[in-house]
């Protein structure tokens, strides 16, 4: 696979960590137990378009949301995971 | 008696080659494969079959062979399962057969074949059942010898293997027509391109058909088109070379045999060389492969695909035989007949099963003596002697020949369109599979997308490279595709010979015959993948690229279904076998990953270091002196040195990170689950990182430089990985948070100077207006210091050993310096350098935890840290942590332990068991994680793990471990051996 990093190009996806759901948000410190178990434990499994987490370890070290397609790893796109909401 | 023609092919006559095949000489010519010059010297039988030892001879010239595999080589260079057609000959070559004894030509395990009928399909599975505990020592072992293909030489490769990465506009894979066409309308055009080309001469189709492109001979141009491209600058021609897989967004695999054509590769050059090329877009152009008929005894040495026997005669020059049958459902073989006729062999019959092909016949086939029906059988012993031929009037008659010339049409290349998952679609007309979806970026030309004759693979070449460029936004420069000549090639498939005596052979290099498909159908497995695994059909080093297609056929036929709805099997990488030294490359031995060296690894070397691998590090173990044999004395002497006098260690391997910014404490504060906030300048504080499922993620200490200036260590084991959570908390969590941070781990050597002489040595290398008195800095302190030659450094006192100890920083490159400073300052002190031993018996006695005891499962309440779990904040894991389980006193708790017998060793993996309860896990109640002999206690001492441990101080329990067979008697205790009111590191 390739990952068109916006700060470094298109790069091996071996460069790469990958994390899991960009969609996750951490409960704020007052939400109750079940939204941190939800938090920690469960996830989607899509098979269609899916936003990710991946880490530019070889690179620039920046978190990416990349938005891959699970059944074709076609991207769609890729951006900084910084300010992404 | 050769069989070399006098003239012609694409031989270097002037360059004699001379090799071996089992022990006996023979010769051939430069631009030979083994293949070709062992049938040059009239060698027919070169392999006996997989499973009924039956004498095989050369089908194919190309990958797809089955039969003829053959062991290269000697020694540690053997290597078996060879393609003879593939392998390029050269001088010296040593070749031996395989699967036979004692010899090729007398194989005792031919009886085999007798007892075929108890070897069909399913037979490992019905035959070998009982008793079950005979298959691992008598079943599996008895079918290996008897059934297999060569051996591996057991000694390490002498060669090495390299891996590059590429990059282009265009990959051309393939170099026919179609890949010629296509690579030149591209590099004409200034694209970047690629062409790799499986044989070690480009040209396919080009090299072994006589065939007219433009007004010349087809070779002729295919040598003009190389010689272009040869010339441009932006195009790179990889012969040799084959294209094993398809990844995904345009990334390909391919094997490059740089070396495999000579004895033994040149100084610095590799063997192979596994590249990574990544193509924005990509002609595929691996042409078709031809079939073999299905008749009984179709595997006779003699009998040869028709395209083999043409590219025998005209690209080598071998003349595979003198009375030659051809048996084609098609009008491509007439070529091979011309062929045949022109190298001066006899056309005995060309048989040929379509009513109307007498009609159309034209040229040599016309006068060819036709014979409307098919070939039965096969007839002869260890090699073809006649066939057997039933005519279209029922007639069945006798030929007396040598060679049989077969041709079921053709099968596109594909492997590489299906990679990705995307399945081929039938073709009814045309009755062959062609790519359906295809992967992004590639489009397919010539015989792999259906068009079988030169004229369509140069048009759809053409066009395939005009699309690709216009698609990428190149104007393609280039004139029209040149004319090609005429050929027929009307076609009827036969899927299969009307049954007669003697194997039909379908899948040559498994044996499989119809009649396994016939049992496997019958036995509920006629699905194509469950008649595979069923049968075996189309596993092994060909992959069924010969056998796959009639294999379908006759499942279609059994069930009833067409080819399209039986289905192909899934294609998977690689398309050809691939050595594993390519796919290791040079990452083997020492040289597996990266050696990471510490700053003062010379020195420690000059010192008689013993070194261990810690994690990526190299790092001193324990430093024998002379007439140390054991590992334990020296160890036994370090820790003696830093308790009574001053040791030395490089902790520079802790990961390393500087902090800076106005919200670098509020980062920590949420990173670690102690507190930070009562943390002034100039000092250091132990903490513990959690996950957010609330088990310890890591420690280390953290020390505040400046106001707004933090410097962290983590373990060494877990650097990366910490520094990749702090970005993940940094860039996804908290956005809002104004600190940047940096790995420093690299740029700081950083020593422990450890022992009740630490600070007197110290201060030996500072400048002289640095006080570090215990007043001056006491426990815990953190500061920027400068050595007595104005070099800058960081100091700070810590202590992993828990004596009086320090660790001393200074830049990288002078660690080497300051570390001999400190050890020649120190000589009169009795300092010593001690390693990783003496680090891990220390920190054992104190009861620190460590990797056998942070290892990703254990809780800070379990390890006796919970009381640092702040209740004020909000930090990563702060929430989860609170839960019940992660406190559960039936759980396990950090505890010590030590022998009852003073005298007995302990051993870390082993099991707590009560005394006199059975050894059964239902009464294990936890493991021992660290074991050390303790030089101050005069015994050995353990850490471990046990359930409501902290309670249980003074009793006794077993420690067993049946790995090793050992059963001690110990003693449970606090976890602090040595010293635990801390009196002397706060000396």
């Amino acid at each position: 696979m390739r990952i068109h990093c916006p700060h470094c190009g298109p790069r091996g996806h071996d460069e790469f960590v990958h994390h899991g759901d960009a969609a996750l948000r951490r409960p704020p410190a007052d939400a109750p137990d079940a939204a941190f178990h939800d938090y920690v434990y469960l996830r989607d499994n899509p098979a269609g378009p899916y936003r990710e987490l991946w880490f530019h370890a070889a690179g620039c070290h920046s978190w990416l949301v990349v938005e891959r397609d699970t059944r074709t790893h076609e991207i769609r796109s890729v951006t900084f995971a910084r300010g992404d909401a | 008696m050769s069989a070399r023609l006098p003239s012609g092919g694409l031989i270097d006559r002037t360059r004699t080659l001379r090799f071996t095949f089992d022990g006996r000489s023979h010769e051939g010519f430069a631009g030979d494969t083994l293949a070709a010059a062992l049938l040059a010297d009239g060698v027919r039988l070169v392999g006996r079959s997989f499973k009924y030892h039956r004498p095989r001879g050369v089908l194919t010239a190309g990958p797809e062979e089955p039969n003829a595999l053959v062991e290269l080589r000697a020694g540690a260079r053997r290597e078996p399962n060879t393609r003879a057609t593939m392998a390029e000959l050269y001088d010296g070559l040593e070749a031996r057969s395989q699967n036979r004894w004692p010899s090729l030509r007398f194989d005792l395990l031919s009886v085999n074949g007798l007892f075929s009928p108890l070897l069909g399909a399913g037979f490992y599975y019905k035959t070998f059942m009982w008793p079950a505990k005979f298959w691992e020592k008598v079943y599996e072992p008895a079918i290996r010898r008897a059934a297999g293909l060569g051996s591996l030489s057991t000694e390490p490769d002498p060669d090495h293997y390299e891996k590059a990465t590429a990059f282009c506009d265009l990959l051309v894979v393939g170099s026919g027509p179609a890949g010629l066409m296509a690579a030149l309308v591209a590099a004409r055009s200034g694209a970047r391109v690629i062409l790799a080309e499986q044989d070690f001469l480009f040209g396919g189709r080009c090299l072994s058909e006589r065939i007219a492109i433009g007004d010349g001979s087809a070779h002729r141009w295919a040598q003009s088109v190389v010689a272009e491209l040869a010339s441009m600058p932006d195009v790179r021609l990889l012969p040799r070379t084959t294209v094993v897989a398809t990844y995904d967004h345009g990334a390909y695999t391919a094997v490059e045999r740089v070396n495999d054509h000579v004895a033994v590769p040149p100084a610095f050059e590799p063997r192979q060389r596994l590249w990574r090329i990544v193509a924005k877009r990509t002609v595929l152009a691996a042409g078709a492969l031809e079939r073999p008929l299905v008749f009984g005894d179709n595997d006779l040495p003699g009998v040869m695909l028709a395209s083999a026997v043409s590219t025998y005669i005209n690209r080598y020059a071998v003349k595979p035989g003198r009375r030659a049958v051809v048996f084609a459902d098609n009008d491509h073989a007439w070529s091979t007949v011309a062929d045949l006729r022109a190298a001066g062999a006899e056309i005995v019959a060309l048989v040929d099963p379509r009513p109307d092909a007498r009609n159309r016949a034209v040229g040599v086939a016309r006068d060819a003596p036709l014979l409307t029906g098919v070939v039965r059988r096969a007839l002869g012993g260890r090699g073809l002697q006649g066939v057997e031929v039933e005519g279209a009037d029922g007639r069945v008659q006798r030929i007396d020949c040598d060679l049989l010339a077969v041709s079921g049409g053709w099968t596109p290349t594909l492997h590489l369109t299906s990679h990705l998952g995307a399945r081929p679609r039938w073709d009814a007309a045309r009755s062959m599979f062609l790519p359906d979806r295809l992967p992004p970026g590639m489009l397919v030309a010539g015989a792999a997308s259906g068009g079988l004759h030169t004229a369509a693979a140069l048009a759809t070449g053409f066009r395939a490279a005009e699309d690709s460029l216009r698609s990428l936004g190149i104007t393609p420069r280039g004139d029209t595709p040149p004319v090609a000549g005429e050929e027929a090639d009307a076609w009827t498939p036969l899927w299969r010979a009307p049954s007669s005596r003697g194997k039909h052979f379908i899948d040559f290099q498994n044996d499989v015959t119809t009649a396994d498909l016939e049992l496997a159908h019958r036995e509920g497995f006629g699905a194509s993948e469950h008649a595979k695994r069923y049968t075996t059909l189309g596993m092994a080093t060909d992959q069924g690229k010969t056998s796959a297609l009639n294999g379908l056929a006759t499942l279609a036929s059994l069930t009833g279904k067409t080819i399209g709805e039986v289905g192909t099997t899934t294609y998977r990488p690689p398309y050809t076998p691939v050595a594993i030294g390519a796919l290791a490359g040079h990452h083997r031995g020492p040289d597996f990953r990266p050696t990471r060296l510490t700053p003062s690894h010379e020195w420690a070397r000059e010192q008689g270091a013993v070194f261990i691998e810690s994690g990526a590090w190299l790092r001193a173990q324990y430093f024998p002196q002379a007439g140390e044999t054991d590992w334990l004395p020296p160890v036994i002497r370090e820790v003696q040195a830093v308790r009574s006098a001053v040791g030395l260690c490089d902790v520079s391997t802790l990961g390393k990170i500087e902090l800076k910014g106005p919200d670098a404490l509020e980062f920590i504060e949420r990173l670690y689950a102690n507190g930070w906030q009562t943390l002034a300048v100039g000092r250091a504080r132990y903490g513990v990182m959690l996950r957010e499922d609330g088990r310890v993620m890591d420690d280390g200490t953290v020390a505040r430089l400046g106001e707004q200036h933090w410097f962290m260590t983590t373990t060494t084991a877990n650097a990366v990985a910490v520094y990749q959570h702090m970005q993940h908390c940094h860039q996804v969590l908290w956005p809002e948070l104004d600190v940047q941070f940096t790995s420093v781990t690299e740029q700081w050597a950083q020593f422990a100077v450890a022992g009740p002489h630490s600070r007197g040595l110290l201060q030996r290398v500072l400048a002289p207006g640095e006080d570090i008195s215990n007043e001056a800095f006491p426990y815990m302190g953190a500061r920027a210091v400068t050595l007595a030659d104005g070099l800058r450094g960081r100091l700070f006192r810590l202590s992993f050993s828990g004596e009086l100890a320090y660790e001393i920083a200074v830049p990288s490159r002078h660690g080497d310096a300051v570390i001999r400073r400190l050890a020649a300052a120190g000589q009169d002190l009795g300092v010593v350098p001690y390693g990783l031993e003496a680090l891990g018996v220390m920190r054992i006695e104190k009861g620190h935890v460590a990797g056998n005891e942070l290892t990703g499962r254990t809780s800070a309440q379990q390890l006796g840290l919970g009381r640092m779990l702040s209740t004020k904040k909000d930090y990563i894991g702060a929430r989860l942590a609170r839960l019940p389980a992660l406190d559960d006193p039936a759980d396990t708790q950090l505890v010590g332990l030590k022998p009852i017998d003073c005298k007995t060793r302990l051993v870390s993996g082993a099991h707590f068991l009560p005394i006199g309860s059975p050894t059964t896990f239902e009464h294990e109640q936890g493991y021992v994680t660290s074991v050390a002999y303790s030089p101050s206690l005069g015994h050995w001492i353990a850490l471990g793990l046990l359930k409501n441990g902290r309670q249980r101080h003074g009793e006794r329990l077993r420690a067993v471990d049946l790995l090793r067979g050992q059963e001690t008697e110990v003693v449970i205790c606090d976890p602090v051996f040595i010293d635990p009111q801390g009196d002397r590191l706060r000396g």
